[in-house]
């Protein structure tokens, strides 16, 4: 008889849920939530990026802009459909279904960039991924169907606490399971050495594009929770200075360690929010020239000082147990 | 005995250095033939050449009756040709056991959905391809060190592990780049035993460069002496050994200095 394995991961979903709700009956207030919410958010970005540059080692800082393909790709679906009829309740399984529609969108820009870029390698992809990250931006911000520089606004807040886990646990799950599988393998080896990965008869340019895509699906779906949770998708929330801060999230947690990407995305949005209100409350206090986002200041220097003291990041590659699949004679 | 890999008019120029100059070889099957030569000469360029690596200028380059000139590395690969690297190029992070792994299951049988949903086909290509670089490990001696991490390992145990990964891909035909470069006479000893036991046994037509002339010398069956990309001399240990210009190449002039 064989027993079925703890699923650690939907267990510990299941208590974070379960403790935001009990919570929420003892005064977790909405803003406690939103960031709650904001931080599942970008545990998809960051998990996501995580694929790309840390499992198969390709450094893409574009990853807002595949993220700004799934909020206005999904905001536009749901718009009109709340449009047609501000039900809220009967547009979930809509909204699931646009959220796929836009991650499917990014993933399909990010195979049309993958194929061209991906031959480059180190800066020369960073460089590239960078520039077609603030083009995706830039047309958006040129449509006006869309809103161009205004946002696509009125995207109904259908980005619930139970919808965003559930996302966040999915896309865990499916790069946690996908890293630890042969074809995880051959993205490590890729990685590790290019060349070698190669002439052991790995499809390496295949395999790029395939990460590019399934990254930019994720992020694009992740996209869409964004904006059906701050009910707009604007082109600024799609930078590139929010594609840095997904990626100082990754580096943080540690490249190629899943774990690390969720726990650092957990802990720099909670830092964000709590430096934003420090600095407003410092600004009303003391009349110093400071703003609200000097935050990304102390974003910098986190980032020097990892580059600096801990380059391997909060957990360098390793995972916690729970993200391990153990092997089949080794249970 | 028919030839594995056949190399006629074969060149390569780096821009205006001609680094391989009209090569005609051929490896016949079940051998372990040499290609010897100084620095310089053109030995690595050639593998580079076989693996796809570089595209040659000129030339065709055909393996087990195909042409495999100018095709990508990773499709010579799994054709059934496969390498070792001069420089040693292991995936570093990765456990001895996966790198062998890697090179087993280059495509895997199992679709992306497959390997997320953990089907039962998954689990049993996973554990196949486990059994199966277990062995591999354990031909190479490496079975102990199965769980450590690759670039722990001492100099010689990484030769080997390179071995063991080119052979996971099932090759037909096994490049060794400078397989005995750093080793001591001990080693080197060790080496030429397996090599001529891993022939044996993975039925293997081996083709390795090297410096090591008594290496070549006690282990090839067949050798061939470059220098300056050019041929200077081709056939059995024996008579290669004797020829003026061999020796020329290797000990200088006679009466020059």
């Amino acid at each position: 008889m064989k027993i079925p394995r703890t699923p650690w991961l939907l267990v510990v979903a299941a208590g974070f849920w379960a403790v935001v709700q009990l919570l929420r009956l003892v005064g977790f207030n909405d803003y406690y939530l939103f960031i709650a919410n904001l931080s599942l958010v970008y545990v998809i970005l960051a998990v996501s990026l995580n694929l790309i540059n840390g499992i198969i080692g390709q450094f893409s800082l574009g990853h807002m802009g595949f993220a700004a393909v799934g909020a206005y790709v999904s905001g536009s679906i749901t718009t009109l459909i709340y449009k047609l009829s501000p039900n809220v309740a009967a547009h979930y399984p809509g909204f699931v279904l646009a959220l796929v529609a836009g991650g499917v969108a990014a993933a399909l820009v990010g195979v049309a960039i993958g194929f061209p870029t991906l031959r480059l390698k180190g800066d020369y992809l960073a460089i590239v991924t960078l520039g077609f990250g603030e083009i995706i931006r830039t047309i958006f911000n040129n449509i006006d169907a869309v809103g161009g520089p205004r946002g696509l606004l009125g995207i109904p807040k259908f980005s619930t606490f139970t919808v965003i886990l559930a996302f966040a646990l999915i896309t865990v799950a499916v790069i946690r399971n996908i890293a630890e599988s042969a074809h995880g393998r051959n993205m490590i080896a890729i990685r590790e050495n290019e060349l070698a990965a190669d002439l052991v008869g790995i499809d390496t340019t295949g395999y790029k594009v395939k990460v590019f895509a399934l990254g930019a699906f994720f992020a694009g779906v992740g996209g869409g929770l964004y904006a059906h949770l701050l009910q707009i998708a604007h082109p600024t929330q799609f930078g590139f200075i929010y594609s840095v801060q997904v990626l100082i999230m990754v580096y943080a947690g540690g490249v190629g360690s899943l774990t690390g990407s969720v726990l650092a995305a957990f802990a720099l949005t909670i830092l964000t929010q709590v430096l934003k209100s420090f600095l407003s409350w410092l600004k009303a206090a003391t009349d110093l020239p400071i703003g609200g986002d000097w935050y990304m200041v102390v974003y910098a220097l986190l980032l020097i000082l990892i580059m600096l003291y801990r380059t391997e990041g909060l957990m360098g590659t390793r995972e916690a147990k729970l993200m391990i699949i153990p092997e089949e004679d080794e249970k | 005995m028919s030839a594995v890999l056949k190399v006629t008019g074969m060149s390569h120029w780096f821009g205006g250095l001609k680094a391989v100059s009209n090569f005609h070889f051929e490896v016949p099957e079940g051998a372990i033939y040499g290609l010897i030569g100084p620095n310089g000469s053109g030995k690595t360029t050639t593998f580079n050449l076989i693996t796809g690596i570089y595209k040659p200028t000129e030339g065709k380059i055909e393996f087990a009756g195909g042409d495999i000139t100018g095709a990508k590395p990773y499709r010579i690969v799994r054709k059934g040709v496969a390498r070792t690297f001069q420089n040693l190029r292991i995936f570093g992070s990765m456990s001895v056991l996966d790198n062998v792994r890697v090179a087993r299951q280059y495509r895997p049988a199992s679709t992306l959905l497959a390997s997320t949903l953990r089907l039962p086909s998954f689990k049993a290509e996973e554990r196949l391809r486990k059994a199966e670089a277990m062995r591999l490990l354990d031909v190479l001696h490496l079975a102990d060190r199965a769980k450590e991490q690759a670039k722990n390992l001492p100099y010689g145990e990484l030769r080997r592990l390179e071995i063991a990964r080119a052979l996971a891909t099932d090759p037909k035909l096994l490049l060794l780049d400078e397989p005995a470069a750093g080793m001591n006479p001990k080693e080197v000893q060790d080496l030429m035993a397996l090599i001529g036991r891993v022939r044996d046994e993975f039925k293997v037509t081996v083709f390795l460069i090297e410096h090591h002339m008594k290496f070549v010398m006690g282990l090839c069956e067949r050798i061939k002496v470059l220098d300056f990309g050019e041929t200077i001399a081709e056939g059995i240990p024996e008579v290669v050994a004797k020829d003026p210009r061999v020796l020329e190449a290797y000990l200088g002039k006679k009466g020059g200095h």
